[in-house]
């Protein structure tokens, strides 16, 4: 991006990474409001839950192998399925990316010093590992580990005897970090944007978080106030969710889905943004229909709160209810295509270079076009029936959740990264791992498309003997999928602690904000606010291709 | 802009617009939060509306109505207090906000009483005599000790929150051109008295 100010270089002020403050050590990291420190405290602690997370479901796979009793009791089995939702979904996806990267980038990217609410956004953190903690409590506390899945369905979440209330409070308090972190980012795309900044001059990814954060607000409090019935219940037994006393059990899954739904776009749509800037960087080109994907994000945000009940097409409603919701399930496709055909029009004619980053990019538009048209297929009422509570859901939710946000935060890495840390990683190693991790993906997931089909149930600890070949590929493509991240992380970690030192501003050849300030970027990021003429992306190879 | 004004401007960072657009974005999820509650108040209404008629009627309309009388007072209270700050004066500002607080404290009383009525009348979840009435009877007392607590907890929290304000003026943090914190609280203390206005007749009116 063409600003004026781009120019000012005073290397008198030290990095961020090497800012004394008033505190020491550890402190001068866990009490710092600098919204590039939380990054990187977000950062260690969502990837320390993601191999909580992907161990479990290592294990789950491991004791898929053979049906029958194998490995793990179906106790454990059922707690494992439910940590790993718990733990991917709350912890790891959902803060995912507006915790680490936009918490990194959004004020650099607006030409801001920092977030609006610094200390809020410290105490967000907190209260995000204070959700963690209790995770960790509820696990090892007696009693035994939650066993309800993650959707924590009434009535069994109230009857079981497993630690359910620290669970609950766990996801409440991280809803509560949540909520914080959308309010902080919406004020702060209100409030801090650098003189001659529009709302049409913001690069894609301040639009992806903007409207996550709108949907962090509006609908994360149905979830707080949802999971506090259910502690209420299980503590008074008031009867809100039980037919014997008048309640509506199905009526939990109403308000349990009006958030959880919208959630999936909380994870997808910021990862959205980070494929949108990855993309024109990659190949040189000016973003196709910047308007249309930010509107389309808008679009997602607003159509996404709308279709919650195609959760529960099996549930019992009424059929005019199934037509209204199915309906609006097919109309969230649209913004999503526009997004899909943006993005590949983006590529025709550019001058494409296959960096890691956009590697992952490339693979996210493949995954999401899978995942978003087996949503499709579930969204039609008939064809539901057939496949509710199969493995088919199971495929897709993980090339929507994985396939998106997971691929989003890993494109993300290895697009920032560099940036963040002032070292790059090794290029080759990574775009091995890219392919490891692609392949084992797809043998892992796509199985379960036809193990759906075939009318394997979800969460189910024991199948049929019939099943077990489909297993048995999902579960060796789990083992070359696991190989591929450790792999990757071993590259990234290793380029944390001894990779090569970047001092170059501008890493990949990106037109946006972020690229004019240092690497590592100093501690307020810039000395002087800068002020912004052109929109982003806007490209040198654009004008020589119109010279021509 | 120099360079030097713009560190200087930095570290004592100050926008009053951005902060009130924060707080109302967060009474905006605090009336989600409760939205939830009246989302279900409405469904089991319509599904029980007689036994809700009928349940209602055994609500004490006269501490309702004292309590609705105390809590728009307070909001008076605090509201002249942020105004009273406004113009400079400070004691009157620290004597309205207590005021504030001592009426909050005066309607959680009052609803301690009206609780223990409740219960003493065995109108409590699980209770023989509830579980021998009809189920909308149950989930209108359900209702009403749920939003009715998690109001009180609000009115608890806002107490805290105009006391902290309170040690602010003190210490002068809040100052006659500085009063965005206080006018924070004072929005939160609007939102304890807005739910209540809405909780008051849906729970004690309609019979």
């Amino acid at each position: 991006m063409a600003s004026d100010a781009t120019a000012v270089t005073h290397n008198s002020e030290p990095s961020y990474l090497d800012y004394k403050g008033k505190h020491k050590g550890i402190f001068a990291w866990i009490l710092s409001t600098d919204h590039k420190r939380i990054g990187i405290l977000y950062l260690v602690a969502l990837m320390s839950w993601f191999l909580v997370g992907m161990t479990l479901g290592v294990l789950i796979r491991l004791k898929l192998l053979m049906p029958g009793d194998f490995l793990v009791g179906p106790q454990t089995y059922n707690a494992f399925f439910t940590l790993h939702g718990v733990i991917m979904l709350f912890i790891f996806v959902i803060p995912g990316i507006p915790a680490v990267f936009g918490n990194f980038f959004l004020p650099i990217m607006l030409g801001a010093k920092d977030v609006a609410f610094p200390r809020l956004n410290l105490l967000s953190w907190y209260l995000y590992i204070i959700g963690g903690a209790l995770i960790i409590a509820a696990i090892f506390l007696p009693g035994g580990a939650p066993d309800t899945g993650w959707t924590f369905y009434i009535p069994y979440s109230v009857r079981t005897s497993t630690n359910m209330i620290i669970t609950l409070s766990a996801v409440f308090i991280l809803g509560f970090s949540s909520i914080l972190t959308g309010l902080n980012f919406v004020t702060t795309i209100h409030r801090l944007r650098a003189p001659g900044m529009g709302w049409f001059k913001m690069p894609l990814f301040s639009w992806g978080l903007y409207a996550t954060g709108w949907i962090q607000i509006i609908v994360t409090p149905i979830i707080g106030i949802t999971l506090l019935l259910v502690i209420i219940e299980r503590v008074f037994g008031v009867g809100l969710f039980d037919p014997s006393l008048g309640g509506d059990p199905i009526l939990f899954q109403h308000l349990f889905w009006i958030y959880s739904h919208p959630a999936v776009y909380i994870m997808a749509v910021p990862a959205m943004g980070v494929i949108s800037e990855i993309i024109p960087t990659f190949s040189q080109r000016t973003i196709f229909g910047y308007k249309f994907i930010a509107y389309s994000s808008l679009a997602i945000a607003v159509f996404g709160s709308l279709v919650w009940a195609h959760h529960m097409f099996a549930v019992g409603m009424s059929d005019t209810g199934e037509f209204v919701f199915s309906l609006l399930t097919f109309l969230v496709a649209i913004p999503s295509a526009v997004k899909v055909f943006n993005w590949t029009a983006t590529l025709y004619k550019g001058s494409i270079s296959l960096d890691p980053p956009m590697l992952y990019a490339l693979a996210f538009i493949f995954l999401f076009t899978i995942g978003g048209l087996t949503g499709i297929i579930q969204g039609a009422l008939s064809v539901d029936i057939h496949l509710t509570d199969t493995y088919f859901i199971v495929g897709h939710i993980h090339y929507v959740v994985f396939g998106t946000a997971g691929f989003g935060i890993f494109a993300a890495l290895h697009y920032w990264l560099p940036k963040m840390i002032g070292k790059m990683y090794n290029i080759k190693k990574a775009k091995a791992a890219f392919w490891v991790i692609f392949v084992g993906f797809n043998i892992l997931y796509f199985p379960f498309f036809i193990l759906g089909w075939l009318g394997m149930p979800r969460r189910s600890y024991n199948y049929l003997p019939e099943y077990q070949v489909y297993h048995v590929i999902a579960t060796v493509g789990s083992w070359i999928m696991v190989a591929g991240i450790l792999f990757m992380l071993y590259n990234l970690l290793r380029s944390v602690f001894s990779g090569e030192k970047v001092t170059a501003r501008n890493l990949w050849g990106g037109e946006t904000l972020e690229w004019t300030v240092p690497t590592p970027p100093p501690l307020e990021n810039y000395e002087e606010i800068p002020n912004v003429v052109d929109g982003p992306y806007e490209y040198k190879q654009n004008d020589i291709v119109e010279e021509v | 802009m120099s360079t030097q004004e713009h560190t200087a401007a930095a570290h004592v960072h100050r926008d009053d617009i951005g902060s009130r657009m924060g707080m109302w974005l967060f009474l905006f999820t605090e009336l989600v939060l409760f939205g939830g509650l009246f989302f279900m108040y409405s469904v089991y209404r319509y599904l029980h509306h007689q036994d809700f008629y009928i349940a209602a009627r055994s609500m004490n309309v006269f501490i309702g109505t004292t309590n609705t009388v105390i809590l728009l007072t307070s909001s008076l209270t605090i509201a002249l207090s942020i105004v009273a700050m406004q113009n400079g004066k400070k004691i009157l500002s620290l004597i309205l906000q207590g005021t504030t607080v001592i009426f909050g404290l005066v309607f959680l009383v009052n609803k301690y009483f009206e609780w223990m009525a409740e219960i003493h009348h065995g109108n409590f979840p699980g209770s023989p005599e509830l579980l021998s009435q009809p189920p909308g009877h149950i989930l209108f007392f359900g209702l009403y000790y749920v939003m009715t607590g998690l109001h009180g907890l609000h009115v608890i929290i806002g107490m805290v929150i105009i006391m902290i304000m309170m040690r602010f003026t003190m210490k002068d943090v809040i100052t006659p051109d500085q009063t965005v914190k206080l006018e924070a609280a004072g929005l939160y203390w609007h939102l304890v008295d807005i739910i209540w206005i809405f909780l008051f007749p849906l729970f004690y009116l309609i019979t």
